[in-house]
């Protein structure tokens, strides 16, 4: 590319179909080599398979007594484990219908008949923050880096947080026992 | 690169390499024999400043990383270890931490010179914009670098930094999780920012040489922002400003001794003497100094996309600003209005930095007023931040592309010589005699 033309590449020296040929076709060679070799050095980024694996979690749900929560850490963040007080299930089901950001009922936070135990990906939904169980203005969390308030079952009710505290995959080995992920 | 070279070889080696490699006449003329507006002032001594502190940087920079370990579990340590243990250690990485600062300082005061004399407007547009390039890589390189050291600021400043991004619609969540390496801020994050900290330095470094490159093609800008007419009104940049800017570095050496030496720790936070604890967040979780006025403007929008699109435009905008000024004329000597709206730009941005380092809604004075505009109470330090972000965008966006069109300037000299000879009694005559018979 870019070179002075060949005078000796085409017999009659004036074949331009054959020229732009080879110059489309050199290019395209060209932006498919680049692009073979960006993609890897992007992907590399990327987690790779063996940080995926780690990605499940067995937990215990006797060491949590009533009105408890338990941190543990789960794919490098926090993870909420709150065992509800029946009072605390009655308010965060009270305010099924209040306005709210991202609005949801309290049932399709936690699994059917297991009301008490709420879990929950500990990381305000704003920028990532770890909020404080048991603060704030509805008695869930308060997220102390730019004041996100959520209410019992993990909702936001007031502050710059868009969604609710994300709820994991998981599922209940048996009944004091939960697999996250 | 100002096309007409006075330099000529002394030696025979000198001559042999000037037909080969003419680096020395190239280095005498950008560095010795450039011809300067005589009439520049201490504003102008901060290019130099910056080119010492990105010395400093790199070479304490480099030093550190020999010692630096970029693993969660030996990072805390590794850093913990250069203070206590490795010689001078402690004074490498005083030196380091703070001359980030001075760095910033520096750049600062280098803008707001450029803001206030015109130094962006043609034919330095491309200066301007380079310049904007380099402070966006020294705000990603000072960002990055805090977070190496694996305390509790550090990882969740860069948690709420990456999670910023993750913000933007569609491409913001793939983009994090390239940052990150994994579902969350880990040990290929750290990794990662260690490689990027080591690069990013020499990138500021090849964009400096554009600059000066940029600069010296329309030469500098000067106080009166009217340009070079003659010979007469310009000095040799040696001995002139080597000895200026000499004079200014030693006294800004002094402030950055100041700190290294005597406190060394007031511009950093305690929370990051805490080792990284992904569970626990501290209570204040706060920038460093010289990113609080933008931290101030995210915080003032109460929607996520929305604060962080504000506090990315906010350095957008500058990118700009070479054709949003209207005004034909550079200094603002001459523009009396333009220099009330620039003092009024300037006091907002130390409030906006003022805002950044406080908690939202704690009221500014006193108590609450407990009148309560939307979701804060009027009084209260986010009130205070939407005043002054708006007040930051219509300077941009409003005041400057308006103002050049409305207001009347002053009357501007002839030349850069003209305002010192017309008024001869005003001015000291030794101080610019020897200068002109020079040029």
């Amino acid at each position: 590319m870019g070179g002075t033309p060949d005078q000796h590449a085409s017999g009659s020296g004036d074949d331009p179909s054959r020229r732009d040929f080879i110059h489309i076709a050199a290019g395209a060679a060209a932006v498919g080599a680049v692009g073979g070799l960006v993609w890897p050095l992007i992907d590399q980024l990327n987690p790779s398979a063996d940080t995926l694996a780690l990605a499940s979690i067995e937990f215990d749900l006797t060491k949590v007594s009533p009105g408890q929560q338990v941190v543990v850490k789960w794919r490098g963040k926090p993870l909420f484990v709150r065992n509800r007080e029946p009072v605390q299930i009655a308010a965060a089901v009270k305010d099924d219908n209040a306005p709210m950001p991202d609005p949801q009922k309290d049932s399709d936070r936690h699994k059917p008949g297991k009301a008490e135990w709420l879990v929950l990906i500990g990381t305000c939904t704003h920028l990532g923050c770890v909020p404080t169980v048991g603060g704030g203005d509805y008695g869930g969390w308060f997220c102390p880096c730019h004041g996100s308030h959520y209410d019992l079952s993990g909702r936001i009710r007031k502050g710059p947080a868009p969604r609710n505290l994300e709820v994991p995959t998981y599922a209940f080995l048996s009944d004091t026992k939960i697999k996250v992920g | 690169m100002s096309g007409h070279s006075t330099y000529e070889p002394k030696t025979g080696v000198e001559r042999w390499l000037d037909t080969r490699l003419p680096i020395v006449r190239f280095m005498y003329d950008t560095a010795l024999d450039f011809p300067t507006p005589k009439n520049l002032n201490y504003w102008w001594t901060f290019g130099g400043i910056l080119a010492l502190m990105l010395g400093i940087q790199l070479v304490t920079g480099i030093v550190l990383a020999m010692h630096y370990v970029p693993h969660v579990d030996h990072a805390f340590a590794s850093v913990e270890r250069i203070m206590r243990d490795v010689n001078y250690g402690w004074l490498i990485r005083y030196m380091h931490a703070n001359g980030a600062s001075m760095f910033f300082l520096a750049v600062y005061l280098h803008m707001f010179r450029g803001l206030y004399y015109g130094s962006y407007k043609a034919p330095r547009e491309v200066l301007w914009i380079l310049g904007c390039v380099i402070y966006l890589a020294m705000m990603a390189t000072a960002f990055i670098g805090y977070v190496l050291p694996w305390g509790q600021m550090s990882f969740h400043g860069a948690v709420v930094i990456t999670n910023l991004i993750g913000a933007l619609p569609i491409v913001g969540e793939p983009i994090t999780t390239l940052l990150w390496g994994g579902p969350a801020v880990d040990n290929p994050t750290l990794n990662r920012f260690f490689s990027l900290h080591y690069l990013l330095p020499f990138v500021i470094a090849g964009v400096v040489i554009l600059h000066i490159w940029a600069l010296h093609v329309p030469g500098n800008n000067n106080p009166t922002g009217v340009n070079v007419k003659s010979k007469a009104d310009t000095v040799p940049f040696h001995p002139y400003y080597t000895v200026k800017d000499g004079f200014a570095i030693a006294v800004f050496l002094l402030l950055y001794a100041a700190f290294v030496f005597y406190n060394p720790n007031v511009l950093g936070h305690a929370d990051n003497y805490i080792p990284a604890n992904p569970l626990v967040t501290p209570a204040h979780i706060v920038p460093e100094w010289y990113f609080l006025p933008f931290y101030a403007i995210l915080r003032a929008v109460p929607d996520k996309l929305g604060g962080v699109l504000l506090m990315f435009g906010a350095i957008g905008v500058m990118f700009v600003l070479p054709w949003l000024d209207t005004s034909k004329v550079r200094s603002m000597r001459y523009r009396p209005t333009a220099r009330l709206y620039f003092f009024i730009f300037a006091f907002f941005c130390l409030v906006l930095g003022y805002c950044g380092g406080q908690l939202p809604d704690d009221p500014v004075l006193g108590s609450p007023s407990g009148l309560k505009l939307l979701d804060a109470d009027i009084n209260s330090f986010v009130w205070l931040s939407r005043v002054a972000t708006v007040y930051y965008f219509a300077y941009f966006l409003v005041i400057l592309p308006i103002l050049g069109l409305t207001e009347k300037p002053l009357p501007v000299p002839e030349s850069i010589s003209e305002p010192v000879l017309s008024h001869p009694a005003t001015t000291p005559a030794g101080a610019v005699a020897s200068p002109e018979k020079r040029g």
